[in-house]
């Protein structure tokens, strides 16, 4: 009944006007610092006023955050949320499209503003994905959405906040290649090494090629030249030969992770690793190219069977020792069914050595600045979007619930279909 | 890497014989089934010896420091699929025939990982293709023993039942690809089932009637022995338990229907992600559920799952356990539990029960482990702060009263495995001819 009451407390407290003051929490800024009875002041959209004692201008509502905890919206840094409703199910995904070149698709464009997935995620206090395409080579723009909006339109944060690039591997087909495969590769492996390794040269080869024929289209088009003809893939790839577009690379092994990095140097562009199970072995290299990285899940299995047990529970607080800059994101395959969890992916990194605070950074603060949205979100600051997730205790623990949800000032619905069904069941005779 | 295996196994102290006893002083000791003590608690000849605030050292004891620390029962996971090179014989509709203790591998590193998210036992689970699937049996992760040893002595044998979309497909047997299968509906499963035990009581009949014939002292031929049908008349029998794989609440009542009409028990529905919705007929018919935490949507039977089923059923009298069906999973059940917390408020105690007492109840090995009381086996585990808390960790695991996980030696024993392998890799590269790719 508690929870009833408190799921319908903000869409009637909120009909008229969009600004308040929440005060009397703590507030968790995620810039350092920790204001207890501290007040957020929201007006616009935006955050006008964070501090200790701040006054409630006229006619300005007041939320009691007493007892309760205020922190940055969480932003799950990597995931398909939007993109595939139920997995087994061809008609309801849309991740990946056929061929290996696609700078020209936009996850966006293929978001369902009505997927269940959306009130299930944001219902655990997440209030911004980047959700991806997948595929081999390079399959799309990964968007930034927040998970409210009545259309795209209003849920888009960022339609092309990167391309996707999945790293060519050397991959032997049957046992001995890397565990996880990229998603709709299609064709089989060699069986050979030799035959491996060449389908990598050859891949390598057409990658690069595409780069140089961006750039030669690029030049082209720059030059008024006679024969200049408009190619859509072509054209998408000018902001990242600019460089005012990052490329998120998934890389696995430690040698693709070196390859991603060569290729960044070698064609000029700026690049995020994604996912990266063994960035720990290339940390130095990682953090004197200055890459972030967005890390995949903590609760998954090593990649090797002689790993330590523990090796991906310990990745985090290994790239945080080395300096190097990095997010936590859910990742695909089972992602869109667990990006809901995303704060106990960075709570294992706590247990197993990771600072608090900078495993609450790698899903707020950190997540937004490597996605280039750290002006607008990922702490609670004057001027930035009034995404704010209230909270009766750690977001990192399980048992913590979300109490209030604000998506730009907006007070965001917890309800979803599985409330729903518990309503419903619970009170069978 | 078989070698490295068995390295790693050496090196987790796996001695056979007689432990000294374990005493753990001044720890919090969720026992689960009476209450928090915080105290001490003494593991002795494979028991749990006493519980208390304060238990006297016998000599010889080594003595654990629990300050700040602690402790709880070993993890019992009611549906796992590690340990085993094989895990469906999909070519046939019955497989009631093989056996999971047929292919077992002592040697999986999944069981030791297993260990370091505080797992002490675990269910090994026929898997899902057909609707009657094989013979299941209960291990317990004595990881360096053999297969035969890590066998929970005594535990009931089982059965894997499946339900719905998994036993829909057709055919999945290896070199038999696109072939039609019989089931392809729920219609067909449930007829496959009904068709089973049609057989199986015309096959107990005969043998009811050459035992009656033999007490008789009449001279009786006996009937030609049927693997297939053998396991299930120990179903009938009451010998052998039913784990049914289920998502659907109307396949449920089907299997529940059948059971009840053959005269027999549904001991566990597997995943049961819709049993929220059909609370008191499995409570009527006495079947377990064992689901887990918060899967939903990765196929349109888990499309009505919710992370509210084990509190609902918990709070509607059904016995309940969380499982993982999963390698990664059985890592961090005490973290899956702790989300009951949250979906449904369930107590500290209702949520860690679902872990340990529960599936030993479903699996009705209860009477030994599931709980830390004097006399129950000494499956224990040491966390540095709350097991429910998703910022702590096992530290350590005993099983039976001996040490089987470390956290500290694992740790401690890395640099010599790291150094080992770097040696049998060099050693590789020089027999092919000093190749190092």
């Amino acid at each position: 009944m508690k929870a009833l009451l408190i799921l319908l407390l903000p869409l009637g407290l909120f009909a008229a006007d969009d600004s308040f003051l929440l005060r009397g929490a703590t507030v968790h800024t995620m810039n350092g610092t920790e204001i207890e009875n501290g007040s957020v002041l929201v007006r616009g959209g935006k955050i006008a006023g964070v501090g200790k004692n701040l006054a409630a201008p006229k006619d300005t509502k007041v939320i009691d955050g007493k007892g309760l905890h205020v922190y940055p919206g969480m932003i799950d840094a990597a995931t398909e949320v939007g993109l595939v409703e139920v997995n087994s199910l061809r008609e309801t995904n849309d991740t990946t499209e056929i061929g290996r070149f696609n700078p020209q698709l936009v996850a966006l464009t293929a978001v369902n503003p009505s997927s269940e997935h959306i009130p299930v995620t944001r219902a655990n206090g997440i209030t911004t994905v980047a959700t991806m395409p997948q595929g081999p080579l390079i399959s799309g723009q990964v968007s930034l959405i927040h998970l409210d909006g009545w259309t795209t339109e209003e849920m888009g944060v960022s339609r092309t906040a990167a391309l996707h690039l999945r790293m060519p591997f050397v991959q032997v087909g049957g046992r001995g290649g890397p565990e996880r495969e990229p998603p709709g590769s299609g064709a089989s492996s060699p069986d050979t090494f030799t035959g491996a390794r060449q389908t990598f040269e050859k891949q390598m080869a057409e990658l690069n090629e595409f780069f140089e024929s961006a750039r030669r289209y690029k030049q082209a088009k720059e030059a008024h030249a006679a024969e200049f003809k408009v190619d859509l893939k072509l054209e998408a790839m000018i902001p990242v030969l600019d460089q005012k577009e990052p490329i998120l690379v998934t890389a696995i092994r430690e040698r693709e992770i070196r390859d991603a990095l060569a290729f960044a140097d070698k064609q000029k562009v700026k690049i995020i690793l994604c996912e990266a199970p063994e960035a720990y072995k290339v940390t130095k290299e990682i953090k004197a190219h200055n890459v972030p990285v967005i890390l995949g899940p903590t609760l998954e299995l090593p990649l090797d069977e002689d790993d330590p047990y523990d090796r991906t529970y310990t990745t985090p607080a290994d790239l945080q020792k080395a300096g190097v800059r990095f997010a936590i994101g859910t990742f695909a395959g089972t992602a869109n069914l667990s990006s809901r969890n995303l704060p106990y992916q960075a709570a294992q990194a706590v247990a197993f050595g990771l600072p608090h605070d900078e495993a609450l950074r790698a899903i707020t603060k950190n997540a937004a600045e490597i996605w280039g949205i750290g002006d607008r979100l990922g702490t609670i600051e004057e001027g930035k979007w009034a995404d704010l997730m209230v909270t009766d205790g750690d977001p990192l623990e399980a048992k913590t619930q979300v109490r209030l949800l604000f998506i730009k000032g907006k007070p965001v619905d917890l309800d979803n279909r599985q409330k729903q069904l518990y309503e419903k069941y619970r009170n069978r005779p | 890497m078989k070698v490295l295996l068995l390295l790693a196994a050496l090196g987790n102290g796996a001695v056979f014989g007689a432990d000294a006893p374990v005493l753990i002083q001044n720890a919090t000791i969720l026992t689960v089934t009476n209450g928090t003590v915080k105290g001490s608690i003494l593991l002795e000849n494979g028991k749990i010896a006493a519980i208390g605030e304060r238990v006297a050292a016998p000599a010889g004891s080594t003595i654990v420091d629990g300050s700040g620390k602690y402790v709880m029962p070993g993890i019992i996971d009611c549906h796992s699929h590690i340990m085993v090179d094989a895990i469906n014989e999909g070519s046939v509709s019955v497989s009631s025939m093989v056996q999971m203790s047929d292919v077992l591998d002592p040697e999986d590193i999944a069981i030791y990982r297993a260990l370091a998210g505080g797992v002490t036992t675990a269910n090994i689970l026929h898997g899902s293709a057909n609707p009657i699937g094989g013979q299941t049996l209960v291990m317990k992760m004595r990881w360096g023993r053999n297969a035969e040893e890590m066998k929970l002595e005594g535990a009931m044998p089982g059965i894997k039942f499946a339900l719905g979309e998994n036993p829909k497909r057709r055919g999945n047997g290896p070199g038999n690809p696109g072939a039609l299968r019989y089931p392809a509906t729920r219609m067909g499963v449930e007829d496959v089932i009904r068709e089973a035990f049609t057989e199986a009581k015309a096959y107990k009949a005969k043998w009811d009637d050459y035992k009656a014939k033999t007490a008789r002292g009449e001279p009786a031929l006996p009937p030609a022995r049927d693997l297939k049908l053998e396991p299930l008349v120990e179903v009938l029998e009451g010998k052998r338990l039913v784990h049914a794989h289920c998502y659907r609440q109307d396949e449920i009542l089907m299997l529940l229907r059948v059971a009840d009409e053959f005269g027999f028990k549904i001991r566990t529905l597997q995943h049961a992600l819709e049993a929220y919705k059909v609370a008191p007929e499995i409570l009527a018919h006495g079947a377990g559920v064992s689901t887990f935490a918060d899967w939903w949507a990765y196929k349109i039977e888990a499309e009505d799952a919710i992370p509210y089923n084990a509190a609902i059923l918990t709070r509607k009298g059904v016995v309940v356990s969380l499982n993982s069906d999963d390698p990664e999973l059985i890592r961090h059940l005490d973290k899956e539990a702790a989300k009951t917390l949250k979906y449904g408020g369930l107590s500290e105690t209702e949520a860690l029960s679902l872990i340990t007492i529960n599936p030993a109840k479903q699996l009705m090995i209860d009477k030994r482990v599931g709980s830390l009381e004097v006399g129950k086996d000494a499956d224990v585990l040491l966390y540095d702060g709350h097991p429910l808390s998703n910022l702590s960790k096992v530290l350590k695991v005993w099983i039976d009263g001996h040490e089987y996980f470390d956290r500290d030696q694992d740790i401690e024993g890395r640099p010599k495995k790291e150094a080992e392998k770097k040696a049998l890799e060099k050693k590789a590269a020089g027999a092919r001819g000093g190749e190092t790719e």
